[in-house]
């Protein structure tokens, strides 16, 4: 398959996922637990990446920071503006599409190979509404959640690190978090962790909801959607940092 | 019942059915048989609507399948229950949740209503204590046993049985056969099985369509197959030593005479 047919046959699956839910309380409930996979599911991960990226940030800005005509608190600004414009968003996102992508796409795979998907069109029930359409949204629900919680470790991180480590004072760190902040660099990291949400979601959706044949299509599916996603992260990042910045 | 006419399916150049056409009534145990390829699974997989066909109709008690928009093929889909090959129960999903996955979906009973239902219909497959059992918690024959209890929770008219019996022992096979068996004629469901199990043949089969390379070869029962002249039926059915030498015997005992060549009588 070219990648026409797959641009093709991914819309038509978006496209098809908007129709009447046959029990509005069954979807929900679906909405309820996948929020609960990729918000709760994913939690630990993004503590842990943010608290030690802003540590790193932190580290490797000071070391680069040589001249004494440069105050302390700079080192603050500059880990404060790269965690929220890039690291809280793109960093956790493309962690989060090997967590969650691949989970969704070998579920879905899982699904597939298995005839549970049949089982369920057979039913009577659309399959790309009731298993696709609750994965998208509650990754727009949940990834900007924890897009937000990873900006404010990260820069709690940092600040741990420069302090612990002696770099600069809390008082610097402080100064400097609170200079020059632009409120629109947030909206610009809502931005992207929701193009990023949708795009962890419906890539892996894809892979896994079309995988044709057994347990090494899966895993192979799974890989596949784990790494378009990332190199469909990183051209977003960049269109959106072209068009917004 | 549903009535195919002049069924036809191709992949690419391939052509997998050509030309089908059969009636397969209600209350009996319509049974599709045929070797790997000869396209009974795509057979089944056009009347159930998981693949379009080419060419032909399929017609369920009266309503033109092939032609209704997708709204009406929703509805008549909840009168249409599937057991698949390996059960497709959903793994994350109790026993008891799988069989009311349908009610919930469809129904607005109340939960002691529909545990209810589903506490009958279990007990209907004789699986009466495996409620909170997860799927790989449970048995290839238990897994078949639920898989028809969630088929026929909604009460459906027509049920579709793919390989029931694969993966089974014998005896779990038989079992199974005469579950499906019984519901057809207790609830009067219009059931299509596809099968290579030479048991379920001779058990259950009151209508059998034997598929040869996509072709509809030879229709009857299975009271009406021991005696075919049909070739390929023959070298497909009576493949085995002992299954020639339990033709022979019943062609002989119709002859009224025993296997030695003497007359019986």
């Amino acid at each position: 398959m070219t990648v026409f047919n797959h641009f093709g046959r991914y819309l038509l699956m978006i496209k098809g996922m908007f129709t009447k839910p046959e029990n509005w309380r069954m979807y929900w409930k679906e909405l309820m637990k996948q929020c609960s996979d990729i918000g709760i599911g994913s939690l630990g991960i993004v503590v842990v990446v943010a608290l030690f990226i802003g540590a790193v940030s932190t580290l490797q800005t000071a070391y680069q920071l040589v001249s004494n005509l440069i105050p302390k608190s700079t080192i603050a600004q500059i880990v404060r503006d790269t965690v929220i414009l890039e690291f809280a968003p793109t960093i956790t996102c493309i962690v989060l599409a090997g967590v969650v992508g691949s989970k969704i796409a070998s579920e879905l795979g899982n699904m597939r190979v298995s005839e549970q998907i049949d089982a369920l069109e057979i039913m009577g029930i659309n399959t790309k509404a009731y298993l696709i359409m609750p994965k998208i949204l509650a990754s727009f629900l949940m990834i900007p959640v924890l897009v937000v919680i990873a900006g404010v470790l990260g820069i709690w991180g940092g600040r741990m690190a420069g302090i612990l480590s002696g770099i600069l004072s809390p008082e610097e760190f402080e100064e400097g978090l609170l200079s020059g902040f632009q409120p629109f660099n947030v909206t610009f990291a809502l931005s992207k962790a929701y193009t990023f949400a949708f795009i962890i979601s419906s890539i892996p959706a894809y892979f896994g909801y079309f995988v044709n044949g057994g347990a090494l299509e899966i895993g192979k599916a799974s890989t596949t959607a784990v790494v378009t996603s990332c190199i469909m992260i990183l051209f977003a990042d960049y269109i959106l940092a072209a068009l917004l910045l | 019942m549903i009535e195919i006419k002049n069924l036809r399916k191709s992949f690419g150049e391939k052509v997998v059915l050509q030309d089908v056409s059969a009636v397969m009534e209600a209350g009996k145990a319509n049974l599709i048989i045929g070797s790997s390829g000869s396209g009974k699974t795509v057979f089944m997989k056009c009347l159930v609507g998981l693949f379009e066909p080419d060419e032909g109709e399929i017609i369920y008690s009266g309503q033109n399948f092939t032609t209704m928009e997708d709204e009406q093929r929703k509805e008549l889909r909840q009168q249409i229950g599937m057991l698949f090959q390996g059960s497709a129960l959903f793994d994350s999903q109790t026993v008891e949740q799988n069989v009311m996955f349908p009610l919930d979906m469809f129904t607005h009973l109340s939960h002691s209503e529909k545990l209810k239902k589903v506490n009958e219909v279990l007990e209907r497959v004789n699986l009466k204590d495996a409620n909170k059992k997860f799927p790989a918690e449970i048995s290839g024959g238990m897994k078949k046993r639920v898989g028809i209890a969630r088929a026929i929770v909604l009460n459906p008219k027509y049920l579709f049985c793919d390989e029931p019996n694969s993966g089974l022992d014998p005896q779990t096979s038989l079992v199974i056969d005469k579950l499906i068996y019984e519901v057809t004629k207790e609830f009067n469901i219009t059931t299509v099985i596809n099968t290579h199990d030479m048991n379920s043949v001779m058990e259950i089969g009151d209508h059998i369509i034997y598929m040869y390379q996509g072709v509809k070869e030879w229709e009857g029962s299975n009271k009406a197959i021991i005696y075919s002249k049909n070739q390929k039926l023959n070298d497909f059915i009576f493949a085995s030593e002992f299954l020639r030498d339990v033709k022979e015997m019943r062609m002989l005992e119709a002859e009224g005479k025993t296997p030695n060549g003497n007359k019986d009588i």
